[in-house]
């Protein structure tokens, strides 16, 4: 990178550098090499993440989709998708509310979004960016302070190389499953960060600060890095329903705890799940893991409700000893929603522990499938995992399947699984209407307590957010 | 308050309520009493509103509104109260979110403004105190793994809570010990005032020693075929059901 790109990327303002990079052509529908070539170009990339790129695209070019996930839909043609397109110009855009929606706005009216915030939401052409801008200001004023880096992953590429090069696919390796080859090949953007050595992080980090969120479209890429004895919690996504023209989501985490860091990484994801119908869902196809050294822990927390299908699994290599995976999750489905979401724990070290807690909501005629796999490796002496995974059904459309899979190479490894499956019961939706409760309010209070031990693993301001987002997710599921 | 002309009900295609009268003023207590599977419970569940039950004849009034044509929470929020013989329990939600919830959304129904979280909280612990149940408990889950007679005290606490009109206690006294009958009878009695009555389902004559009724009555086969004053109880205790059948026979 020359000292002119450092100077400029360096100069630019955070919030407007990057959305003028971006007024530029938009790629024809169609996936070839000179597709990436263009991409990379585009960002100004070096020769080194181009040839990655292209070395991505190979692998992907070899593989076939998934096909082993409990869900069902059409075939989904890679070639008709524009891999490079700039956000739609304000003009294309929605003038105001009042071309937005009625449903959208309706929801985000229930979840209590201020005005500004639901335009920015549905992608109303607003020119001044809300609020949030000065606080992402002072936000990332308290950050350089600590020393940490938080930015776009263009930026990261251009600012600090060498702790890309060194991370980027060290835990989700470029031939690792067909959505994550086609990332790799194909990334627009995502989130980057590092904390350095013994850093606290002074705050959350959320994506909600990261203005540019809107335009990272459909394959994000994010990269945590948490050096030794190193802290850091991380929130992505949003309680809001985002509106996206967008139908395929592959996005790829890949998240490095070094020696006694801990990283959490708090997810609250809410894809259009499409209408009753099930028309014009996204489907969310993410590759999530992570890689814990020594003494190092990785905590994954999950509130699905959104997309129309799902497939998810975020993941804990335990390499080091001492190590430590968590996984909690709310995974809930309404009308035709697929979901096909768990986690994959690897014991490598010795003593390593792991803690699965799996809590999948079924309404309407959606499914929902809990996937999980707990391996011990042979080297993996006195690891541990539990796991926890419960189902509830509301109605008797829906269905909720559990496959777990456990290997165990190490005989001193212990491994425990409990699942339970329940029903709202009418007796209790009884007691709750005799008390005075409405049916909606009365399932929505049952779904919350059910979730309860996932959501106290959740931030205090998301978790408050995530009941709301339920209750609104399941409307229309009674009655 | 309550008025109940000729009820017939029935669940899953069999009748049990054949034709029950039932009148019940402001301030009064009544206590029910009968043999096992005579159709107590299913009076209470058919007052309050249970999903299920089919009424295939006769009227309920209850402050003036056509109780039958209310939904479950709507009688709620009229004041009608139903404790249960067999509460169940909702995991995970605690006994004081769960009150929180109801008290709020009775008062909300009834134009009332909803207490704040302090000042709620300081009468749920108040009522935890006078049920005798450990202030632990407001904490867990409402009923969850609570023992029998504990889920009784969950119950009586919800009712001084709520503050309702007409209070249903289905069997509050069974499988309670002395100490906790008393507890029930002095929560029942603290509540008696002009404007709200009670209706109490028991077994035991020894409930009626603490909370002296207004009246007593005998439903036998969906129907009371008996009512009178706390004599009643007396000579029932005494004799029996047999008894009854025996006279209504001569
Ligand atoms: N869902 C149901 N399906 C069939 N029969 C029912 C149902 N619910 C109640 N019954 C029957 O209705 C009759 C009255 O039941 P109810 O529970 O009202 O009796 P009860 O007077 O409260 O008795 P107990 O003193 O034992 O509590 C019983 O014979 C019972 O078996
Ligand atoms: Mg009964």
């Amino acid at each position: 990178m020359s000292q002119e790109q450092i100077d400029r990327a360096i100069a630019k303002d955070y919030a407007a550098g990057f959305t003028t990079d971006i007024e530029s052509d938009t790629l024809p529908p169609g996936l070839t090499e000179d597709t990436i070539r263009f991409i990379s170009a585009k960002k100004s990339e070096p020769e080194w993440l181009l040839e990655w790129r292209l070395g991505a695209f190979q692998v992907w070019r070899e593989m076939a989709g998934p096909d082993w996930a409990h869900i069902d839909y059409p075939e989904v043609d890679f070639q008709s998708i524009s891999y490079y397109s700039q956000p739609k110009s304000m003009e294309d855009r929605p003038k105001s509310l009042d071309e937005v929606d009625p449903e959208l706005l309706a929801t985000y009216e229930k979840l209590g979004i201020p005005l500004h915030e639901q335009e920015a939401l549905a992608g109303v052409a607003v020119d001044v960016v809300f609020d949030s801008v000065s606080v992402a200001t002072t936000f990332r004023e308290k950050l350089a302070e600590a020393g940490v880096l938080f930015c776009s992953i263009s930026e990261a590429v251009q600012l600090y190389p060498d702790l890309v090069r060194k991370h980027l696919g060290s835990v989700v390796p470029r031939k690792d499953n067909f959505y994550a080859a086609l990332n790799s090949a194909v990334f627009s953007d995502g989130s980057f960060v590092y904390i350095p050595k013994g850093v606290r992080c002074p705050m959350e980090l959320s994506t909600y600060f990261r203005i540019n969120e809107a335009n990272t479209g459909q394959f994000e890429r994010t990269l945590i890095i948490a050096d030794e004895g190193s802290h850091v919690s991380y929130l992505e996504g949003c309680t809001a329903p985002m509106r996206d023209e967008n139908q395929l989501h592959a996005a790829v985490v890949e998240l490095v705890a070094l020696d006694d860091a801990e990283i959490k990484y708090s997810t609250v994801q809410n894809w259009y799940p499409g209408d009753a119908k099930g028309k014009g869902g996204i489907y969310n196809f993410v590759t999530k893991r992570g890689l814990a050294h020594t003494n190092a822990k990785i905590s994954w927390t999950q509130v699905e409700t959104g997309s129309a299908i799902t497939w998810k699994y975020p993941s804990c290599i335990l390499r080091g000893d001492n190590s430590v995976g968590e996984f909690y999750s709310v995974a809930l489905t309404n009308n035709l929603q697929q979901a096909d979401t768990g986690t994959k724990m690897v014991h490598l070290g010795k003593d390593t522990r792991s803690t699965i807690i799996s809590k999948g909501i079924s309404a309407g005629k959606s499914s929902n499938a809990y996937r999980g796999l707990v391996r011990v490796g042979p080297t993996a002496k006195g690891a541990r995992n539990y796991t926890q995974c419960d189902s509830l059904l509301i109605g008797d459309q829906c269905a909720a399947h559990t496959f777990p899979y456990i290997e165990s190479k190490n005989p001193t490894g212990i491994i425990e699984h409990e699942a339970t499956t329940s029903k709202v019961s009418d007796d209790q939706l009884y007691l709750c209407q005799q008390r005075g409760l409405d049916p909606e309010k009365a399932v929505s209070m049952i779904v919350n307590g059910f979730c309860k031990e996932v959501f106290k693993e959740l931030p205090m301001e998301f978790a408050v957010e995530a009941g709301k987002l339920l209750e609104v997710s399941l409307e229309g599921s009674v009655g | 308050m309550l008025s109940i002309k000729d009820l017939h009900a029935e669940v899953e295609g069999k009748n049990i309520l054949k034709g029950l009268n039932l009148e019940i003023r402001e301030g009064e207590v009544h206590a029910i009493m009968g043999p096992n599977g005579s159709g107590k419970s299913t009076l209470g569940h058919v007052l309050s509103g249970r999903p299920g039950y089919e009424i295939t004849q006769g009227s309920v009034e209850f402050l003036g509104k056509d109780l039958l044509k209310l939904d479950t929470e709507e009688r709620a929020h009229l004041g009608l109260f139903l404790a249960f013989q067999y509460p169940v329990e909702i995991p995970g939600v605690s006994n004081m979110e769960f009150l929180k919830a109801s008290v709020d959304a009775v008062r909300e129904s009834q134009g009332a403004s909803a207490y704040d979280t302090v000042g709620f909280m300081r009468r749920a612990r108040e009522a935890c105190a006078a049920v005798d149940l450990d202030q632990a408990f407001l904490k867990r889950g409402v009923n969850e793994g609570f023992s029998g007679g504990e889920k009784k005290r969950n119950e009586l606490m919800q009712m001084m809570l709520l503050e309702p009109r007409l209070c249903i206690l289905d069997e509050t006294d069974s499988g309670l010990d002395i100490d906790a009958m008393q507890v029930v009878a002095s929560g029942v009695n603290a509540m008696r005032s002009e404007s709200r009555s009670f209706l109490l389902v028991t077994h035991y004559q020894r409930l009626l020693d603490y909370i002296e009724p207004d009246f007593v009555h005998v439903l036998a086969d969906g129907r009371i075929i008996r009512s009178g004053d706390t004599s009643l109880a007396l000579e029932l205790e005494a004799k029996g059901y047999s008894w009854l059948d025996d006279s209504e026979v001569a």
